[in-house]
C-alpha cells in the first residue's frame, strides 16, 4: 500500500513535470513555425482552397495572423487545452482524427518492431559477451557498428529493392494516394505491407540493444559477485542465466524504453519509403506542404509517445530493482 | 598432519596501458611459496591494496582475463590446472570474500547459498542443510528471503562464512574478512576461524589486520611489494621480536603500539617501481652491498623461510 | 612510420603483434587520412564536372563509370564524392557549432545550482521530440537549405556531450584542489580556465568527434525527406531520393553506392573518435 502512495507521487510529480515541459514543446514548435520566412501559416490558409473572404477571416483570427507573436502563442496554446488542434489541409480533417488514426497504424509497426529488436538485440548480446573475443562474438559486434553507421532510409531503400522489385515478395507500396484515409484496406494487405517496414526498423534497431547488452554482461561477468559465483562452484550456462542475464535484463529493458525517440525517428523515415500510412509519413507530408496544425499536433504526440517510454524506464528503474523498492519500504 | 594446499613461485602479473597506449607488464606477486596444512590457520600479512586478494583468485582460477599466472599451485600433491580449479572450487576449496559486494545484488541470499541445483530433491536437500548451518550461525530464516543490501555488517559476515561451510570444504581461504567491522563482529568472524580449525579445516587468511593475525594464526607470511619476505611462526611474536628474522618483520613488530611505537621511515616500493634488488633495500638497517642489485631467494629454513641474505649458509 | 620487413612472408605478422599503441595511431592516421582524401577530392570536383551526357543514359557500373551513372548520363562516382564532400561539410559545422554550445552550457551550469537545474531542464525539453521531427522544425523555421538544416543538426545534438561536460566539471569542481583554490580566493573563471579546461578537454575533442556521424546521418535523412539541401544540391540525400523514382527500373546502382559511401564515411569518423578516446583514455584501453 505504502508502495502504491509512493509510485503515485512519484507519477504525480513526474506528469506535472511533464505538463510543463510540453508547454514549452508547444511554444518554442509554434515560434519555429511563426518565424520561418516561407511563412506556414499564409500559405496553409491559401492552399486550403477557401474562397469566401468570412472563412478567412475566421481561419485568420484562429491562427491570429495580423497579431504579434505572443498573442498568436497564447491563442493557439488555449486551443490545444481546449483539444481544438485545427483542420488538417491534406486530410480535410480534424487534426485529432487524422493523428489517432496514423498513430495507431504506427504504433502497430513501432511496438512490433520494438519487441522483434529487443529480444533479437538482447539474445544476440548475450552470446556475444558470453563468448567475448570469439568469432561469434566479433562478427556479431561487425554487424552491430555497421548496422549503427548505416543510414535508416538507405537499408530501407535496400530492402524495398531486393524484396519487393527484385523478389517481389512484398509490394512496392500501399498505392493509396496520401490525403485519403485507407478504411477499406483489408486486414491482409495491411499484414502483408506491414512485415518489411517492421523488419527493416528492427533491423536498424538491434544494435544499440545489442552492444549495451553485451557491453553490461562484461562488466557483470567481471564484477565481484560473479566472481565469488564462479568461486563457489558455479559454471557454464547456470551461472550465466542465474547471475549474469538476471542483471542485465532489467538495464536493457529499460534501455529499450527510453528508445522511443530514436524509434519514431526510425519510422518517419522508413514509413516514407515504404508508402506506409503512418504518422510519421503524415508528419513529412504535413512539413512539406505546410499543413502547420497536423505537423504541430504530430509533435506534441510525438513528445508524449517519447515521454511514455521515459516514464515507463523511470519507473522500471525505481520500483523493480529491489535495491530500490525495499530500500524505499524501508526508509518510508 | 596432511598438507592441503600448495603454492611454489606464484607469479602474477598484467600487461597495463598508460596515457598515450605504452604498454608495461606490470608484476603484482612475485615468486611467492607458501603452503596450509590441515587444521592449520595460515595468514598472508600485507598493506592494503598490495595486491595479495590476487593470491586468492588464483588459486580459484578467477583471475582476470589480461592476468599472467605462473608457478605451481597444488592440492593435496597434485598440481592444479584451471579445469581441475573449476571443479573442486565451490567443494574442497571455498572462499570468504571482502564484503557482501560478493553478493550478486539481485538474488535472495538463499538462492545464493544453495546455488544451481538440478532436482527439486537436491534442492530440498541443500536447502535443510543451508538453514541448519545458518541457524547454527543465528541467522533466522528471514535472512534467507533477505537481500544482499538488507543485511547488517556483522549479519553479511556469517552470510559470508556460512556459505562457505555449505559444502563441508577441506581448504577456506578468506580474503580480507574483518576491514570494516566493529570489535566484536571482528572477535566473532575470528571466533569462526578458530572453530574451523578445530574441525580439521585449514584456512588461508589473507589479511591486512596483523591483530587479527596474531590472534588466530598459526604461522604468518609477511608479504612486502609483491613478494612473500618471511613465513614466521606465531610464537616468534613475542618479546622484542628476537626470533623474527627478517629487517621488515622486526620493524613491523616494533611499530606496534605495544611495543613501542617504533615506524620505519620510507614506504613499500610500489608496483612497477620495484628496484632489481632486494625490495627493502632502501630502508633496510642491515643491508649488504649485494642486496642493492641482486634478489635474495626465499630460504627454507624447516618450518620457518626468510627471503634475505642474512640467513644464507656462510653469511 | 611501420618499418618494412624484408621477410615477405611474415607480412601479416607484425600486425598481429603490434602492440595496442602502434595499432591504434596507425587506426587513427589511415580513418583522417580517408576522410581528408574524400574531402579535398570533392572540392577539387567541380559542378561543371558533372555535366549531362545523354549518350551514357542509365549506364551500369563499369571501369570507366565505377558508380554506374544516372538518367542524365551524370557520373555516379563523381556526384556521390562531391556529396561526400558536402555531408563532411555540413556535418564538420553542425559538429563544432553543437559542442560550442554544449561547452557554453556546461559551464553555464557550474556557476550555481540553479542554472545547473535550467540546463538539465533544457536538455530534457531537448530530448522529449524526436530529433529528427525537431530537425524538421528547426529546419522549416530557418527556411530550410543549407543553413536550415546545419542549424537543426546543430541545435539538437548538443545534449549528450553537455550531459557528460556536466557530470565531468561536477566531479572535478568537488576535488581536492579546486577547494583549496577556492580557499586561496581564486574567482571561478580563474578555475575554470586553470583547472577545467584542462581537464575536459579530452572529452570535448573526443564529444565533438563522436558528434559527426550523428550529424552526417541526420542531414542526409533530413535532406532525403526533402527538408534539408535544396534538389539542385549534389547531396547525398538528394541523390538517394532521386534513385528512388528509378529503383522500380531495375537501376540498383543509384541507392547502392552512395549509400554505401554515406556508410564508410560514417563508419570512418566512428572508428575516428573511438580510437583517439582510448588513445586520450587508457582506462578505456586496459579492459
Amino acid at each position: 500500500m505504502l508502495k502504491n502512495e509512493k509510485l503515485l507521487k512519484f507519477l504525480g510529480k513526474k506528469i506535472v513535470r511533464f505538463i510543463i515541459l510540453l508547454i514549452f514543446v508547444i511554444l518554442l514548435s509554434f515560434i519555429l513555425i511563426d518565424m520561418s520566412p516561407i511563412n506556414p501559416v499564409k500559405t496553409y490558409i491559401a492552399n486550403l482552397g477557401v474562397v469566401s473572404p468570412e472563412k478567412i477571416a475566421i481561419l485568420e483570427s484562429y491562427w491570429g495572423v495580423n497579431e504579434p507573436i505572443t498573442t498568436k502563442m497564447f491563442n493557439w496554446l488555449a486551443n490545444i487545452i481546449h483539444l481544438d488542434f485545427g483542420t488538417s489541409l491534406i486530410y480535410r480533417a480534424p487534426v485529432l482524427d487524422v493523428i489517432k488514426q496514423k498513430f495507431v497504424a504506427s504504433l502497430v509497426l513501432m511496438l512490433s518492431s520494438w519487441i522483434f529488436s529487443g529480444v533479437i538485440g538482447f539474445l544476440l548480446g548475450v552470446v556475444a559477451g558470453f563468448k567475448k573475443d570469439t568469432i561469434i562474438d566479433k562478427a556479431i559486434k561487425v554487424y552491430c557498428y555497421i548496422l549503427q553507421s548505416a543510414p535508416t532510409f538507405w537499408i530501407a531503400l535496400l530492402f524495398l529493392m531486393v524484396f519487393s522489385v527484385y523478389l517481389g515478395w512484398f509490394p512496392t507500396g500501399l498505392g493509396v494516394p496520401v490525403g485519403t484515409l485507407s478504411e477499406n484496406v483489408s486486414f491482409w494487405d495491411w499484414l502483408q505491407r506491414l512485415i518489411l517496414p517492421m523488419i527493416t526498423l528492427s533491423v536498424v534497431g538491434i544494435a544499440s540493444i545489442t552492444l549495451f547488452t553485451r557491453d553490461k554482461l562484461i562488466d557483470v561477468m567481471n564484477s565481484d559477485y560473479f566472481l565469488f559465483a564462479k568461486a563457489r562452484g558455479e559454471s557454464g550456462w547456470n551461472l550465466i542465466v542465474r547471475h549474469g542475464i538476471r542483471n542485465v535484463l532489467l538495464p536493457a529493458i529499460t534501455l529499450q524504453f527510453l528508445g522511443f525517440s530514436e524509434l519514431f525517428g526510425g519510422a518517419v523515415l522508413v514509413e516514407q519509403i515504404f508508402t506506409y500510412p503512418g504518422i510519421g509519413q503524415a508528419a513529412v507530408s504535413a512539413g512539406l506542404r505546410s499543413d502547420v496544425p497536423l505537423l504541430l499536433g504530430i509533435v506534441i504526440f510525438s513528445a508524449i509517445f517519447v515521454y511514455c517510454g521515459n516514464l515507463i524506464a523511470d519507473v522500471l528503474y525505481n520500483f523493480v530493482d529491489p535495491r530500490i523498492r525495499e530500500g524505499e519500504e524501508d526508509g518510508g | 598432519m596432511d598438507k592441503l594446499l600448495d603454492v611454489e613461485n606464484v607469479s602474477i602479473s598484467f600487461i597495463q596501458y598508460t596515457q598515450g597506449l605504452n604498454q608495461r607488464d606490470l608484476k603484482v606477486i612475485t615468486d611467492l611459496t607458501l603452503d596450509i596444512s590441515e587444521g592449520e590457520i595460515l595468514a598472508v600479512l600485507g598493506s592494503s591494496g598490495s595486491g595479495k586478494s590476487l593470491l586468492a583468485h588464483a588459486i580459484f582460477g578467477i583471475l582476470p582475463e589480461n592476468a599472467n599466472l605462473n608457478g605451481k599451485i597444488s592440492y593435496k600433491g597434485k598440481e592444479l590446472s584451471q579445469e581441475d580449479k573449476e571443479e573442486i572450487r565451490g567443494k574442497d576449496i571455498v572462499l570468504v570474500p571482502q564484503s557482501v559486494n560478493f553478493l550478486d545484488p539481485l538474488m535472495k541470499i538463499s538462492d545464493q547459498a544453495i546455488g544451481h541445483t538440478d532436482s527439486d530433491e537436491e534442492r530440498k536437500a541443500k536447502k535443510a542443510k543451508q538453514r541448519e548451518i545458518f541457524e547454527h550461525y543465528n541467522l533466522g530464516p528471514e535472512v534467507d528471503e533477505m537481500y544482499p543490501f538488507q543485511l547488517s555488517g556483522g549479519m553479511a559476515r556469517r552470510v559470508l562464512v556460512s556459505t562457505a561451510l555449505l559444502s563441508n570444504p577441506k581448504l577456506v581461504v578468506a580474503d580480507e574478512p574483518t576491514p570494516g567491522l566493529d570489535e566484536k563482529t571482528v572477535q566473532e568472524t575470528l571466533n569462526h576461524f578458530k572453530h574451523m580449525k578445530e574441525d580439521g579445516i585449514g584456512v588461508l587468511l589473507i589479511t591486512h589486520d596483523i591483530h587479527a593475525a596474531l590472534e588466530v594464526a598459526d604461522r604468518i607470511g609477511i608479504f612486502y611489494s609483491g613478494y612473500v619476505i618471511e613465513i614466521a611462526l606465531k610464537e616468534d611474536f613475542t618479546g622484542d621480536g628476537e626470533n623474527l628474522l627478517h629487517p621488515y618483520t622486526k620493524a613491523l613488530y616494533k611499530a606496534l603500539p605495544a611495543n613501542g611505537f617504533n615506524l620505519t621511515k620510507g614506504h613499500q616500493p610500489l608496483h612497477g617501481e620495484i628496484p632489481n634488488g632486494c625490495p627493502y633495500y632502501d630502508r633496510c638497517e642491515m643491508r649488504f652491498d649485494r642486496c642493492k642489485d641482486e634478489r635474495p631467494e626465499l630460504l627454507d629454513l624447516g618450518n620457518k623461510k626468510v627471503r634475505c641474505f642474512k640467513y644464507e649458509e656462510g653469511a | 612510420m611501420a618499418d618494412k620487413s624484408k621477410d615477405v612472408s611474415s607480412i601479416y605478422s607484425p600486425i598481429a603483434k603490434m602492440n595496442l599503441r602502434t595499432k591504434t595511431l596507425l587506426t587513427i592516421g589511415l580513418t583522417v587520412f580517408i576522410l581528408v582524401a574524400v574531402v579535398i577530392t570533392s572540392l577539387f570536383i567541380n559542378s561543371a564536372d558533372i555535366t549531362t551526357n545523354f549518350n551514357a543514359m542509365n549506364q551500369a557500373p563499369s571501369f570507366e563509370h565505377l558508380f554506374g551513372t544516372d538518367w542524365m548520363g551524370r557520373d555516379m562516382f563523381t556526384r556521390t564524392m562531391k556529396g561526400l564532400g558536402l555531408s563532411v561539410q555540413i556535418g564538420a559545422g553542425a559538429s563544432i557549432l553543437s559542442s560550442v554550445i554544449a561547452i557554453i552550457l556546461a559551464f553555464v551550469g557550474s556557476i550555481n545550482s540553479k542554472l545547473d537545474s535550467f540546463i538539465a531542464w533544457l536538455v530534457d525539453l531537448f530530448l522529449s521530440v524526436p530529433h529528427i521531427l525537431l530537425i524538421i522544425l528547426i529546419s522549416i523555421g530557418l527556411g530550410g537549405g543549407a543553413f536550415g538544416v546545419t542549424m537543426g543538426v546543430a541545435l539538437t545534438h548538443w545534449t549528450s556531450l553537455t550531459r557528460i561536460l556536466r557530470a565531468e566539471i561536477k566531479q572535478i569542481n568537488t576535488s581536492e584542489f579546486v577547494k583549496l583554490s577556492q580557499r586561496f580566493g581564486k574567482s571561478k573563471i580563474w578555475i575554470a580556465k586553470k583547472h577545467i579546461l584542462p581537464l575536459v578537454i579530452t572529452q570535448i575533442i573526443v564529444g565533438t568527434i563522436l558528434i559527426f556521424p550523428h550529424a552526417i546521418m541526420h542531414e542526409a535523412s533530413v535532406t532525403f525527406l526533402g527538408f534539408g539541401l535544396s534538389p539542385h544540391e549534389p547531396a547525398i540525400g538528394i541523390i538517394l531520393s532521386e534513385s528512388m523514382k528509378y529503383l522500380a527500373t531495375g537501376n540498383w546502382w543509384l541507392a547502392l553506392f552512395p549509400g554505401l559511401a554515406l556508410l564508410i564515411i560514417v563508419l570512418l569518423f566512428d572508428i575516428a573518435g573511438e580510437n583517439i578516446k582510448k588513445l586520450l583514455d587508457p582506462t578505456s584501453a586496459n579492459e
